[in-house]
């Protein structure tokens, strides 16, 4: 199973600042060790959710790098409100963690 | 299947589903929420031919993309890029680093509720051009910014 995202997620104004830091490897299927070419290993799809509704829907290549950081803002959001990411790499494993909304400083 | 399907859902993501799944060829079971991935896009290696996957024939250059990129790399395993629209009814984003061997780097659908900005951090193997593509209204906009890259970063 994967290791968790780092999710924030920080109200400004009505517009929810999200970050989020996952952990993958994002190998580029080109990279060389001792014991031959490491294969391709990177997060396909990305799905960030408000309050279980999709706001924003990526796909993403090999070329992101290792230990994505994605950055987003949610219109229409309050304290409490539930953040989700959910993503899906090439090899079919997937990860979805959930962070409720903060008010800003 | 469907039962196989609901099953996989359920466990979102426990190993045994997984292997049954990718067993059955469902391994595709996650995009009941996400759009499939637009291999004929990520595949193109010459940035016309990925501008022709994501369906634009023609770009309108625009000032109202904003690409915030460093304008010299030290790294280029990890380029930090951000793109904000300000073209009303912004539908996806692009961002295609020119000189990779697989240019694009990642296209975002931006649905309703979601801000028309995104960042995040890309590999670049040379210096090359970052280039936004942004889709409002059934047209395609565009904007670029040059990036040069000291250490490549597709090793």
């Amino acid at each position: 199973m994967a290791d968790p995202m780092k999710i924030r997620a920080t109200l400004q104004g009505d517009t929810a600042d999200v970050r989020i830091l996952m952990r993958h490897p994002m190998e580029t299927g080109t990279r060389k060790t001792s014991s031959g070419v490491v294969p391709l290993h990177f997060i396909q799809s990305v799905v960030v959710q408000h309050n279980g509704k999709t706001v924003l829907d990526a796909q993403w290549s090999q070329a992101i790098s290792q230990n994505p950081f994605l950055g987003v803002r949610v219109k229409g959001a309050k304290v409490g409100d539930k953040i989700s990411v959910t993503w899906t790499d090439n090899k079919g494993d997937k990860r979805t963690d959930e962070v409720a909304v903060s008010a800003g400083s | 299947m469907k039962q196989l399907r609901r099953n996989f859902l359920k466990l979102s993501g426990g190993a045994g589903a997984m292997a049954v799944a990718a067993a059955a060829g469902l391994l595709k079971a996650g995009s009941a929420w996400a759009a499939p991935w637009n291999k004929s896009a990520f595949e193109s290696k010459a940035v016309a031919d990925v501008q022709k996957s994501l369906g634009a024939a023609t770009l309108i250059e625009s000032k109202e993309i904003t690409i915030t990129a460093p304008d010299i790399a030290e790294n280029g395993a990890t380029v930090p890029v951000a793109v904000t629209s300000k073209i009303p009814n912004t539908q996806s984003i692009s961002i295609i680093a020119e000189n990779n061997p697989f240019p694009l780097a990642a296209s975002f659908d931006i649905m309703p509720g979601g801000d028309s900005y995104v960042s995040t951090r890309i590999k670049m193997g040379k210096t090359s051009d970052v280039r936004a593509i942004v889709k409002a209204d059934g047209k395609f906009y565009t904007a670029a910014k040059e990036v040069k890259v000291t250490v490549g970063g597709c090793g």
